[in-house]
């Protein structure tokens, strides 16, 4: 938590000596408070203020990295518990749990790796494979390591309460700076010194209440180990969203270092459908880490999504260029239909054109980024704005017809619009992307 | 140990706890439902109460529903010829409450009359014993026929009438108080425009004991975020205190998550999107659940694994420790 203007002057010597620039120290700790200056421009402030201040400006949740290279991820840092408030900053890292005497590990590690799907434009993926010590012994999760770094580049999570064991994975992987899960109140002396000998993130477990993960962590930091993930040992809907909301709380609220981490939620469920409902609710509040048990496509795509949706910013929905697009290779005799820029409605809307078979014409209003219905309610897709738009792209010059497609949902505007746009003819398209096909194929040869 | 005080809202608002359905006084129900009266966050129950366990509404149409998903109709098969019988077959997966949908007097998918409705309704309260929400066939002006006759012939029996609207909310409204009803009062994903339907319906007198808010559901992938955000805003409000955001929220998730491509089309779409059958059900439980976290009283259900799996959720959601 950011400190005030005023509480920072408490902290600096008050002498007004100006060595800083600024003519007294009030108008230097107003600056520092709003990030316009740096502490270090005053020669005089105490070694003990200065790690006062600089852990008052760190963020009250750690970001903690995991992995090296193009798909290292990030997570944590975040400021709000609501995302209108703001916005969520780094959205959940989503790994799924592979076992070392697994015979098909090479196989779903490739799976995981390469699992790619595109939404809105965007290519979502997973982040991580949590490699963990089922057989438990030592050469067979050292080799398990091996396997699944010749098949995967992905970020690691290392799952073992062994030292001995994570010592020999990380003989293997320790220049990935995987994440150690997980050092408990047994173990925790030995996992910090791996976790400092290969400077890696590690994660912390304790099930037996937030008092005694906080304990840990304390040891932990005094131990010299920073980057930490909190697992608080919770299992089931309840008593994750009870602890992860307290979590979440104690940190931004509170300001409570001890428990500044992001959060470990393991998933795992029997039925795919179950670990839908496990993980969805992670991602909703506040896991930075999500660890899956299955890797089916239909469980990972409808989460992949789910996580785009909640770390979308609330104030900048995802849109597209507003302009003239041509799906396939229209002629002069293709459809034109008008949407607006809200990016998933013209990706669904682009995406249902594309899989009619008929190249058409799209021309996308700039409705501030908001769908049909929003826009619509909001005045900002009206009759005025479709004319405007049809007559700014220049698509008269590119057709042989004057007739125009507006979604289904505004069909009362189709009068309005043919006054605004004298000669043309509006005519009114299906309400769902989904049923343009149909409506393009069947309809417009007859107009 | 450490000693780690956990951080409790000291919330001075609550919400409005909502009957569904009568067992006396012109009422035929075997029990009643009510959802809201929390005086937290969903299921925070660390820091205050959730009196009442969110229910779950599965929808049943009044006539067979050929456009829809070939996974519910192969899920529902021959009961969804008849909405008796496949409002019996709900309630036998568990259903807490039916929600009717007057489809075919939609003026163009059949026109049927109210009367029409009115013998739908009236085979649908005999086959079960559960309270009934009942949608019209959403269009205003029929709506308006539809659910006034609905109204009146079944008095007493504290159906929830939706949707209820600014462009209709006094006859609807009208309606649910002369012949002991509720509505559904439901505004596009919008906190002020969902507060001043609230306003206009309590200014005709009726009681915000019978008003259930929908707040217009946005399904996982297509708009779910706008909803989310506006039920945190909404219940936030109502724990702070504005009395006029205090009232039960229901979310149509079953029909907005099927209407959706992902649910809807088995064939010609990305490999990565796996196996139909299951991505239907994981998109409408995922949606059910994240609005749930929101602050869902009620979900509106679709297919029969989908009422099996919300409902071990909010049982799971509902055993949250108390101290």
């Amino acid at each position: 938590m950011a400190l005030t203007g005023l509480e920072i002057y408490k902290q600096l010597p008050k002498t007004n000596c100006k060595e800083c620039g600024f003519p007294t120290c009030l108008a230097f700790a107003m600056k520092l408070a709003q990030k316009g200056t740096e502490l270090s421009k005053c020669p005089h402030v105490t070694d003990e203020t200065r790690a006062a201040l600089d852990a008052a400006a760190a963020p009250p949740i750690r970001l903690v990295g995991v992995g090296v290279g193009e798909r290292r991820f990030e997570v944590g840092n975040e400021t709000v518990l609501f995302r209108h408030e703001k916005k969520f900053y780094h959205q959940p890292g989503l790994v799924v749990r592979l076992r070392d005497d697994d015979p098909q590990l090479a196989a779903l590690a490739k799976q995981v790796d390469g699992y790619a799907v595109e939404r809105v434009g965007i290519t979502l993926r997973l982040d991580g494979i949590a490699l963990e010590n089922h057989s438990g012994d030592a050469a067979s999760f050292a080799k398990a390591v091996e396997t699944v770094r010749s098949a995967s580049t992905l970020p690691l999570l290392l799952l073992s309460e062994d030292p001995a064991a994570t010592e020999a994975a990380l003989t293997i992987a320790g220049q990935d700076k995987p994440l150690l899960h997980a050092a408990t109140h047994e173990n925790w002396q030995a996992m910090a010194e791996l976790a400092k000998k290969y400077g890696c993130p590690l994660a912390v477990r304790d099930a037996g209440g937030l008092g005694d993960l906080a304990e840990l962590t304390q040891r932990l930091g005094g131990a010299g180990v920073e980057d930490l993930v909190l697992d608080a040992g919770t299992r089931g809907l309840s008593d994750s969203l009870a602890a992860f909301t307290q979590l979440r709380r104690l940190a931004l609220k509170k300001n409570f270092r001890p428990l500044g981490f992001p959060i470990i939620a393991f998933a795992g469920a029997e039925a795919v459908e179950q670990e839908a409902v496990l993980a969805a609710e992670a991602i909703a509040k506040y896991a930075g880490i999500v660890v899956l048990d299955h890797s089916e496509p239909c469980l990972l795509y409808p989460l992949i999504t789910l996580r785009q949706n909640i770390y979308t910013d609330p104030q900048k929905p995802i849109q597209v260029e507003p302009r003239l697009y041509e799906v396939g290779s229209p002629t002069a005799d293709s459809p034109l239909l008008i949407t607006t820029n809200f990016s998933l409605t013209f990706f669904s809307v682009s995406g249902e054109v594309e899989g009619s078979g008929k190249p058409c014409w799209l021309l996308v209003a700039d409705a501030d980024g908001q769908s049909v219905l929003t826009s619509w309610a909001a005045g900002k897709f009206d009759a005025e704005k479709i004319a405007k738009t049809v007559k700014e792209s220049g698509v008269e010059t590119k057709l042989n017809h004057k007739k125009l497609v507006i979604p289904g949902h505004v069909a009362s505007l189709s009068g309005e619009t043919e006054e605004e746009l004298p000669g043309w003819k509006i005519l009114v398209g299906p309400r769902e992307a989904t049923d343009i096909p149909n409506y393009i194929k069947t309809f417009w040869s007859t107009v | 140990m450490t000693a780690v005080e956990i951080p409790k809202e000291k919330w001075s608002g609550a919400v409005r706890a909502v009957t569904l359905g009568s067992v006396n006084a012109g009422g035929t129900r075997a029990t009643t439902v009510t959802v809201g009266g929390e005086t937290t966050l969903p299921f925070l129950r660390f820091e205050g109460e959730m009196a009442n366990r969110p229910a779950i509404a599965v929808e049943v149409v009044d006539t067979y529903p050929e456009d829809w998903s070939p996974e519910l109709l192969a899920a529902w098969g021959d009961d969804a010829r008849d909405p008796a019988a496949w409002a019996a077959k709900a309630v036998e997966l568990d259903a807490d409450l039916i929600a009717l949908k007057l489809r075919s007097c939609h003026p163009e998918q059949g026109d049927r009359s109210a009367d029409d409705a009115v013998a739908t309704v009236k085979a649908v309260l005999s086959a079960v014993r559960v309270p009934l929400i009942v949608y019209g066939p959403g269009v205003a002006d029929k709506d308006n026929e539809v659910l006034v006759a609905v109204a009146e012939a079944t008095k007493g029996e504290r159906l929830a009438l939706a949707n209820c609207q600014d462009k209709n909310y006094r006859t609807i409204v009208a309606a649910a108080l002369g012949n002991g009803h509720l509505v559904v009062a439901q505004s596009p994903i919008d906190v002020n425009l969902a507060k001043q339907l609230n306003i206009l319906i309590s200014d005709m007198g009726l009681p915000l004991e019978r008003v259930l808010m929908d707040p217009t559901t946005g399904a996982l992938g297509y708009g779910i975020e706008y909803t989310y955000s506006v039920m945190e805003r909404l219940r936030l409000a109502a724990l702070m205190g504005d009395g006029m955001t205090q009232q039960p929220m229901i979310c149509t998730v079953g029909e907005e998550s099927w209407r959706q491509k992902e649910a809807r089309v088995p064939d010609g779409v990305p490999a990565e999107w796996g196996d139909f059958a299951t991505r239907g059900v994981v998109w409408e439980t995922t949606t059910a659940i994240t609005l749930l976290q929101s602050g869902a009283d009620i979900v509106v259900l679709r297919h029969p694994k989908s009422i099996d799996l919300v409902k071990q959720g909010i049982a799971d959601l509902m055993k949250g420790a108390v101290s």
